[in-house]
């Protein structure tokens, strides 16, 4: 987990550095917005449960009158009512519908119930007891009602369940893994840089060194060149008269053309 | 994501019933019930003959068909396949479990009411530890 092991394998290379530091940019912002998310999400989330504590709750009272209620019906209508419905069955009259709703780009559906086409069971208990038996069959639909809701509140629950692990899951990843390892990146970059620097500076430090030991020998050189010179100079000057002479002679035998000797 | 399943929107769809005589009654009272053409029925009465086979096969039928939005079980008949109603994890179609009239509801053993019931608690516990 510490230091050098987690990095990139990269070139260190100035150009590196600045996309590891683009990247890091990049990473941090998405860590704040999927924290963003995920809050969000969570709000969301606390406000279904505590829909769903309460719709359960609820669901047992509905329940309670809606079985009430047929009883209250099997008692008008007689026992053998349920097998007049159970052989009405043909298709559903009472659906459902999904729709869906958007909560920080994730999708939860929603169900709305819905009839559709008349009912079969209109003529049940025509003898005796109907009116109990559109009670019950109101009583029914009303647990329907909330049955469905609470259906919807519980997918939404799983959905949303799912989608902030999935969320924190990533700023998890973000955060410990991929932020940390960026940062490594660029700090190894970044000593190897320096290293590098360092090493050319000492490299110009040295050439330098070299080159004024060599400005020294060079002007050693000179100075002794000069001093030799000097000295030349001074014996020149010593034996001015045979050089003079030497050459007032050569001058003369070029220059002179009267002379004869 | 846990989007896959979802169903197309607008559509219409059914509500599966596995639950005893007077639960089912009532609801086909309500109109829920449907037959489609090979006379299969999308509701399944649990008696005392009943097997817990043909629980778990309806069940896994009713999970698995597209048309399907909710399946109510009573919640006795899923005390029966509780593995199976814990295991099953999916948003769509979303089980519920609903009180019958012989069996008293227990919230402790609804699959869904436990997790929710366990996060309340984590999270009153996160929330005051902050």
């Amino acid at each position: 987990m510490s230091g050098q092991s987690q990095r990139l394998n990269v070139v260190p290379t100035v150009t590196m550095l600045g996309a590891m530091k683009a990247r890091l940019i990049g990473a941090t912002r998405g860590h704040a917005l999927l924290k963003k998310k995920s809050d969000a999400l969570t709000v969301q989330f606390r406000q279904i449960l505590k829909k769903i504590v309460s719709a359960k709750e609820s669901m047992g009272d509905v329940m309670k009158t809606s079985s009430f209620a047929l009883t209250e019906a099997k008692y008008v209508a007689g026992e053998n009512i349920k097998h007049i419905v159970l052989e009405n069955v043909q298709s559903a009259t009472l659906k459902v519908r999904s729709r869906q709703e958007n909560i920080a780009g994730v999708k939860l559906p929603k169900f709305d119930y819905f009839s559709e086409g008349e009912t079969k069971n209109d003529l049940t208990g025509l003898a005796r007891g109907g009116q109990q038996v559109q009670l019950c069959r109101a009583a029914y639909v009303k647990a329907i009602e909330v049955l469905v809701e609470l259906a919807s509140l519980q997918t939404s629950f799983l959905t949303l369940d799912e989608a902030i692990k999935t969320t924190n899951r990533r700023v998890n990843a973000l955060e410990n893994v991929v932020k940390p390892r960026l940062e490594n990146t660029i700090s190894y970059i970044k000593g190897e840089l320096d290293e590098l620097e360092r090493e050319d500076f000492f490299r110009l430090k040295k050439i330098q060194g070299y080159k004024k030991r060599e400005i020294e020998r060079q002007l050693a050189a000179a100075k002794e060149f000069a001093e030799e010179q000097f000295a030349e100079k001074v014996a020149l000057q010593k034996g001015i008269s045979v050089n003079a002479a030497h050459n007032l002679l050569n001058d003369a035998m070029q220059k002179d053309e009267d002379i004869i000797f | 994501m846990a989007g896959k399943a979802q169903l197309p929107t607008n559509s219409s769809a059914l509500i599966a019933m596995i639950a005893d005589e007077d639960t089912v009654t009532g609801f086909l009272l309500a109109g829920v019930g449907n037959v489609d053409l090979r006379r299969k029925t999308n509701y399944l009465i649990v008696d005392s003959k009943t097997t817990v086979k043909a629980i778990e096969d309806a069940f896994k039928e009713f999970t698995t068909k597209e048309d399907v939005a909710i399946v109510m079980i009573s919640q006795y008949v899923a005390n029966m396949i509780r593995f199976l109603v814990d295991g099953y994890n999916k948003p769509i179609p979303a089980i519920l479990e609903i009180p019958s009239k012989d069996h008293p509801y227990d919230p402790a053993h609804d699959s869904v009411l436990s997790r929710v019931k366990y996060l309340f608690s984590a999270e009153s516990v996160a929330s005051g530890r902050r």
